[in-house]
């Protein structure tokens, strides 16, 4: 029926590709397993955050984490229908999910401390993901490369409540910067970890097959082209002393530990267990909800 | 079911398909809907519409490569240049 | 009229937070998003009555001790199971709608909460429509109807029990707070009250 040479070439050619059109079993595979994951990501990332909604110190605060997360909630909508119209239902990735079976982004494996932890979350761990978000405007598949649109969108504001809310403690009381300046030290190992380990773009298949359009160097290489000076200029240090730009604009950095990565996104991060049976617990506990509504 | 969301941003303009909504029924649909496509304010209207109302259309014949119906069947620039000399001409 | 305008902003506080409550878990995604709407509007409307009452909204909704907010019991309750939220959302609708139809005249942002409430209704109706002939619904809705006529003045009780479709009880008033209030107040003032009154946030 379709011939993959012929269908790699397409997307290598910026072929765009639909729900049903014919693409190789790897391909679908691949590309459900990709989606699967962010879907999976945006869900886990709202329980660290929500505990903050019932914290924040302001009316206008709480406003606003509300509505990121919000948001968070409503792009895992628009991923798993995704997934869904590639034929795996939502319940499997979610009873996928709770059981360990699936994977999601390392940063929603870390407990949150502190108000500086949502400030460095919003600003930065956010701006690291939009960087993937923006290159996935171009995925070969093109159900996906819609979504990530609004996806990208709604983003630029939680980039900016993050920008906020960092802005509002380092030039507050010194106690305010602390909190920020702790974060941060927390943080920065599972943000270098965040855009994977370098593969070369030509060895991983997500970018043979156009799914992503940037290797994973690249998104990090712009993470932090972007971020460290803002970083710096608020008078807060990264806690790497090798961290430098050189003279051709490339970024140094001590080598992140991938063996880190590897066992906290096979679910072994500190808060993994705990987190998915969270989960678990409101998906078994509401099922009645889904039986009685959704059986039209 | 499957409904779709089609959306308008602003008055007058198109309505674009935006993505989809799983809902029992209209009523759901739309209070879902709502606040998907539209807590921001982003959206003038919306349509909701079940997939199964949807006709795919896909496939299309053109054999006989019918020019005339496109653009690129009227090549103007020589005539035009043509009719431009000769009034040129008559008016001197 | 400032006693009531107050039960007003503090219901909407307290229901406001416990509906964020529902972030992340609610039943399904699509409805997540939607209740998520609604716990922002309640905030807001919290927010916009404060702002009638003080210079410093924030300081009324978080520096007050826990006694001395005038919230209903009804939205203080911890009810994190889902025949239960909407059974009280419901009956909180109900209740609101007949508060604030008599706080209108005499308040021009209540009309503006009473509009924006609209969608509110509709989502409460709309579950209470699917959820009616379930067991555990009617039971929630049973257990919460004494809380339910204390959002209400008792002139305005009848009214609600007319509309709801059940027989007046006595009420739980305003003044009573339930167990799990003070644990919310905690919560909800911790990293306020970790920097000086003031600070910025």
């Amino acid at each position: 029926m379709g011939d993959e040479q012929a269908f790699l070439e397409y997307v290598q050619g910026g072929g765009q590709v639909e729900t049903g059109d014919w693409m190789p079993d790897e391909y679908r595979a691949k590309l459900v397993k990709f989606i699967e994951m962010h879907g999976n990501s945006e869900l886990m990332g709202v329980l660290p955050e929500r505990e903050w909604i019932l914290r924040a110190p302001t009316l206008q605060r709480k406003l606003a984490l509300t509505t990121k997360v919000q948001d968070e909630v409503g792009h895992a909508q628009l991923i798993y229908r995704v997934v869904e119209d590639l034929g795996k239902p939502r319940e499997h990735c979610l009873a996928d999910l709770v059981d360990g079976k699936a994977k999601f982004h390392n940063v929603f494996h870390y407990p949150t401390k502190t108000w500086g932890d949502v400030g460095v979350i919003a600003w930065l761990v956010d701006a690291a993901a939009i960087i993937s978000q923006k290159a996935l405007l171009k995925c070969s598949y093109a159900p996906y490369a819609r979504i990530m649109k609004k996806i990208c969108w709604e983003e630029s504001f939680h980039i900016l409540h993050g920008r906020d809310v960092i802005l509002a403690m380092v030039t507050g009381t010194p106690a305010q910067f602390e909190l920020v300046q702790e974060a941060l030290d927390r943080w920065w190992g599972p943000l270098m970890q965040f855009h994977g380990n370098p593969i070369s773009k030509d060895e991983d298949p997500m970018y043979v097959w156009r799914i992503k359009s940037q290797g994973n160097e690249e998104a990090r290489q712009q993470f932090l082209e972007g971020y460290v000076p803002q970083i710096w200029e608020l008078g807060l240090t990264v806690p790497d002393s090798k961290l430098r730009r050189t003279d051709d604009g490339v970024w140094e950095y001590s080598e992140p530990d991938w063996d880190e990565l590897k066992h906290v996104v096979t679910g072994h991060g500190p808060r993994t267990e705990e987190r998915l049976a969270f989960r678990r617990r409101f998906l078994d506990q509401e099922k009645w909800v889904r039986d009685t509504v959704l059986a039209a | 079911m499957i409904y779709e969301v089609f959306r308008q941003e602003r008055k007058g303009q198109p309505f674009e398909h935006a993505g989809s909504v799983v809902a029992p029924d209209t009523e759901f649909a739309e209070a879902w809907a709502r606040e998907q496509y539209g807590r921001r304010g982003e959206s003038n209207a919306l349509w909701l519409v079940p997939r199964d109302a949807i006709h795919d259309v896909e496939d299309w014949a053109d054999e006989f490569d019918l020019k005339y119906r496109r653009v690129d069947g009227y090549s103007i620039k020589a005539r035009l240049k043509e009719a431009r000399e000769r009034a040129a001409a008559r008016a001197r | 009229m400032n006693e009531l305008l107050l039960g007003l902003a503090d219901d909407e506080l307290v229901i406001g937070w416990r509906d964020s409550e529902w972030t992340g878990i609610a039943p399904m995604l699509e409805e997540d998003v939607a209740f998520s709407s609604i716990a922002q509007n309640e905030i807001g409307h919290a927010r916009a009555v404060y702002e009638l009452l003080s210079d410093d909204a924030d300081a009324l909704a978080f520096d007050r001790a826990p006694g001395e907010y005038r919230c209903a019991p009804l939205v203080q309750l911890h009810l994190l199971e889902w025949a239960h939220t909407i059974a009280r959302r419901w009956l909180y609708e109900v209740a609101d709608e007949i508060r604030i139809a008599e706080l209108m005249s005499e308040v021009p942002v209540a009309a503006k909460i009473n509009r924006e409430e609209a969608y509110h209704r509709m989502h409460a109706e709309m579950w209470h429509e699917r959820l009616r002939d379930e067991p555990r619904f009617q039971a929630a809705v049973q257990e919460l109807w004494p809380y339910a006529l204390g959002v209400v003045l008792p002139e305005q009780r009848a009214e609600l029990a007319a509309r709801v479709k059940l027989d007046e009880v006595d009420a739980i008033e305003r003044g009573t707070f339930d167990d799990s209030f003070a644990a919310l107040h905690e919560e909800m003032t911790m990293v306020r009250r970790s920097a000086p009154a003031g600070a910025q946030w």
